[in-house]
């Protein structure tokens, strides 16, 4: 056993309103530069739905991720080392700006400097990539709400799968919204196919980063990705991903898209997993299993035998106690309520998602039922095959059982909250028919619902000796380091982390007249 | 040999050594940021798809010719007769030259018809785009009005003497003076090449991703490296905001 520590989010989808601030915030801190217009290292896209890049679930197309190869080994979908440097002149996998969109602005200029005049001055759409007049004509999320679904729903290669079972007639229409960032994976295929070794996986919390000085932009990484996470910077011709926004998680506070989600339906914790099982995992022939050999690596952070092992290898103590308090294993693994998303690609991605009750419950009550009585709720999930295999293909290569326990806990607990809600006398049998206890559900409940700031987010900042090295300092030179000998050589005074959003700090920061003048316990 | 002689094939081409070596030592120390090849498959990939393998396939091969021609010397050589390897360095060398040359007339189109492609296009682009343009045209009217329509120059004897001796620092410009002048003109276009080079994206070149034949699949890294905020060591020309960088080394803080 060789524990490794790794950060991992759950999305709650069933709070997930689609209002996509997680994107515009993350585009704000990340990605509002030129080159990277197109990019949303956090998308959100309504399913069904083609996605952004257009259909990239297709990995009959895109060749992203791994497969097994005849004799059941791990292999690049796209190719090995030797097909990936003979197509390196042109890859044959790579999405396109038609596939993304071509980002455009519009000519406001016109608006201010039209000349009097009987017509009204309107602002042209302008291609940010050519700068000429563009038409808008689609963009990262342009099937929002399932606009246009009875044109290109059946573009959406779920859909194209499950055959003309699902309809966008409106009556029979079901959607959701799946917000997505990089998955983190545990056996990332981006790293796997870049021929620079410039992306890599951090040992720490095993977020996965390209390394900017080293990228050559060979791109192999773009398409390597299956979950088309990793993006190419056509200005600085270098791939850009999803950071998990570390310089945050590193002082302890959680991502941008996380911190400012308006259904506050990201959890972030750290999981434990054995390193020594990931190609164990990876390969599990059964596509079906993949996700429990998945959740077989990850370790239980109370197990003894386990922390001994952590320690050995270096996980520090308030890492150990994150991974005990950590909402990601508690959802995923103890009220086994989180799924991963496409584990048929055998990344072993870690963001994981509880699917949404909602369309089952949308259903029931626009059709006059109670939409939180257990037994209607059971009868519709059982019923309502459709959704049903739609989120099993996302979530469970196909395998309806696993979804379909999700959602019975989920209903569950919703009849349950409801009788202690309203004061009736609490059944036990609605907690012992999806095998929990009432005080696991009750406990689940104040996670998923009630989902406190502190609950949601358990981050241990960087180990302390080594965030001192990290974190942004007070600029002034070295002469500031006043200490008692007249040294300045030992510094002993600890950098501020100018990073902590803290009124008082930031206060005292910009009013102290030397460094030593600081209050560093702050 | 004249005075233009010497300056054309010893100074010259010492001049552009130079600036291909220090220039590159140069910018892998300053610029790793800006070291890329700068794909720009992403604007278009219907024309890239073709003429960028010719490109770069057909080159490879020249270049291996180039090697064999101009490195190993005609001595070493003579257990392959010498109708074979001239049947050898006018055919694989001719289909390989007109191979490229179709690819790089292919990126050249591309790059001035696509609109993305060309707005991306920068001045030193440009500039690499005249002189390698230049090379190859002067190098296929060499091949194709000696070696093929021609009945064969032996360049070995001459060309690749110089070349060598320029390495040996005891250059012999007399033999390539007595070179006929589409050879000269060749060289010295190469060279001015070379002197380019480092500064625009054919720096991408030096970095062939050879080492992925036999990286583990998974790179790890730890986040604790060189002591610096971020992920990456102190760089050369690239100090820290607030001008605690300098007095790095004495801010012992682990
Ligand atoms: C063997 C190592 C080489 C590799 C791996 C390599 C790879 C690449 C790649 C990936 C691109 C970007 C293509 C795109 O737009 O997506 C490129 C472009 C280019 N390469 Fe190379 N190359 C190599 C050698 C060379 C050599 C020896 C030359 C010429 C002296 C060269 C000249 C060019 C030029 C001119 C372009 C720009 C093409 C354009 O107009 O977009 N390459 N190369
Ligand atoms: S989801 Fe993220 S870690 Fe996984 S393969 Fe894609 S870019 Fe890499
Ligand atoms: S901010 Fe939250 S609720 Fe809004 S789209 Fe993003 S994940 Fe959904």
């Amino acid at each position: 056993m060789r524990v490794m520590a790794q950060m991992g989010m759950v999305m709650n989808l069933d709070k997930c309103i689609g209002c996509s601030t997680c994107s515009v915030t993350c585009k704000q801190a990340w990605t509002n530069r030129p080159g990277v217009e197109y990019v949303w290292f956090n998308n959100v896209e309504t399913r069904p739905g083609q996605g952004y890049p257009r259909g990239y679930e297709d990995q009959e197309k895109w060749k992203g991720g791994w497969k097994l190869d005849r004799k059941g080994r791990l292999r690049l979908k796209a190719g090995g080392r030797i097909r990936k440097l003979a197509t390196i002149f042109s890859n044959p996998n790579l999405p396109n700006v038609d596939d993304y969109y071509e980002p455009w602005t519009y000519d406001y200029d016109s608006l201010l400097n039209a000349p009097a005049g009987d017509d009204f001055p309107v602002a042209r759409p302008k291609s940010l990539i050519t700068d000429k007049d563009m038409k808008v004509e689609w963009s990262a999320n342009w099937d929002d709400d399932l606009g246009g679904a009875t044109e290109h729903g059946y573009k959406d290669p779920i859909v194209a799968k499950l055959g003309d079972k699902v309809k966008f007639e409106f009556e029979q229409a079901f959607m959701f919204y799946l917000p997505r960032i990089c998955e983190h994976c545990i056996n990332p295929s981006c790293v796997a196919s870049c021929p620079s070794g410039a992306m890599y996986k951090r040992e720490e919390d095993g977020i996965v980063l390209v390394d900017q000085d080293k990228c050559r932009g060979w791109r192999m990484c773009v398409s390597g990705c299956p979950y088309k996470k990793v993006y190419f910077n056509h200005t600085t011709g270098k791939a850009e991903k999803c950071t998990m926004c570390y310089p945050r998680l590193e002082v302890g506070q959680p991502t941008v898209c996380s911190e400012t989600c308006v259904g506050r339906l990201r959890y972030l914790g750290l999981v434990l997993y054995d390193a020594d099982r990931v190609a164990e995992a990876a390969t599990e022939p059964d596509e079906t299993k993949l996700m429990a050999a998945q959740k077989s690596i990850l370790l239980d952070p109370r197990d003894p035998e386990v922390l001994a092992e952590a320690r050995r290898s270096g996980i520090p103590e308030d890492w150990l106690e994150a991974a005990q308090n950590s909402p990601v294993y508690d959802l995923a693994c103890r009220y086994d309520v989180a799924l991963p998303l496409h584990p048929e690609y055998r990344t072993l991605p870690m963001v994981w998602y509880i699917p949404p009750l909602s369309p089952v419950v949308d259903a029931l009550t626009e059709t006059g039922h109670d939409g939180e009585d257990i037994g209607n709720l059971f009868g519709a999930i059982d019923a309502m095959r459709i959704p049903i295999e739609y989120l099993a293909e996302l979530f469970t290569a196909g395998d309806i059982d696993p979804v379909n326990d999700v959602l019975r806990k989920l209903a569950a607990m919703r009849s349950h909250m409801r009788t202690v809600n309203l004061g009736e006398a609490v059944d036990p049998s609605i907690a012992e028919a999806v095998g929990m206890t009432i005080a696991e559900m009750e406990s689940m409940y104040r996670l998923l619902a009630i989902a406190k700031y502190e609950d949601r987010y358990v981050i241990p900042s960087a180990h302390t000796e080594v965030a001192n090295a990290l974190l942004e300092e007070l600029p002034g030179c070295s002469v500031d380091f006043t200490s008692t000998n007249g040294d300045s050589s030992v510094g002993e005074a600890k950098p501020v982390p100018v990073t902590i959003e803290s009124f008082q700090l930031t206060k005292q920061r910009l009013e102290a007249e030397h460094y030593s003048d600081l209050d560093h316990k702050q | 040999m004249s005075g233009l002689d010497t300056f054309l094939f010893i100074v010259f081409p010492y001049m552009c050594l130079v600036s291909l070596v220090v220039g590159h030592i140069w910018r892998y120390r300053y610029d790793q940021f800006g070291w890329t090849s700068r794909s720009s498959q992403w604007y278009e990939s219907r024309l890239l798809r073709w003429a960028s393998p010719m490109f770069h396939f057909g080159l490879l091969f020249v270049l291996m010719g180039h090697f064999v021609g101009l490195v190993i010397p005609e001595s070493w050589t003579t257990m392959v007769p010498e109708s074979l390897y001239h049947l050898m360095s006018a055919g694989v060398g001719g289909i390989a030259g007109i191979v490229m040359v179709i690819g790089l007339i292919g990126l050249i189109y591309r790059r001035r018809t696509t609109p993305a492609v060309f707005r991306a296009t920068t001045k030193s682009d440009k500039l690499m785009y005249v002189v390698l343009g230049t090379v190859i045209a002067l190098g296929l009217t060499t091949t194709f009005y000696w070696q093929i329509i021609g009945g064969g120059y032996d360049y070995r004897q001459t060309v690749a003497v110089w070349f060598r001796s320029i390495f040996y620092f005891n250059p012999q410009a007399a033999d390539m003076a007595s070179a006929p002048v589409l050879f000269q003109m060749h060289a010295v276009c190469a060279f001015a090449l070379f002197a380019i080079w480092p500064y625009t994206r054919l720096v991408h070149v030096f970095s062939a991703p050879v080492g992925y034949l036999w990286r583990p699949y998974i790179v790890y890294r730890s986040r604790d490296v060189g002591g610096e905020p971020g992920n990456r060591g102190p760089r050369p020309g690239w100090d820290r905001q607030g001008g605690m960088s300098g007095n790095r080394s004495e801010n012992n803080y682990r």
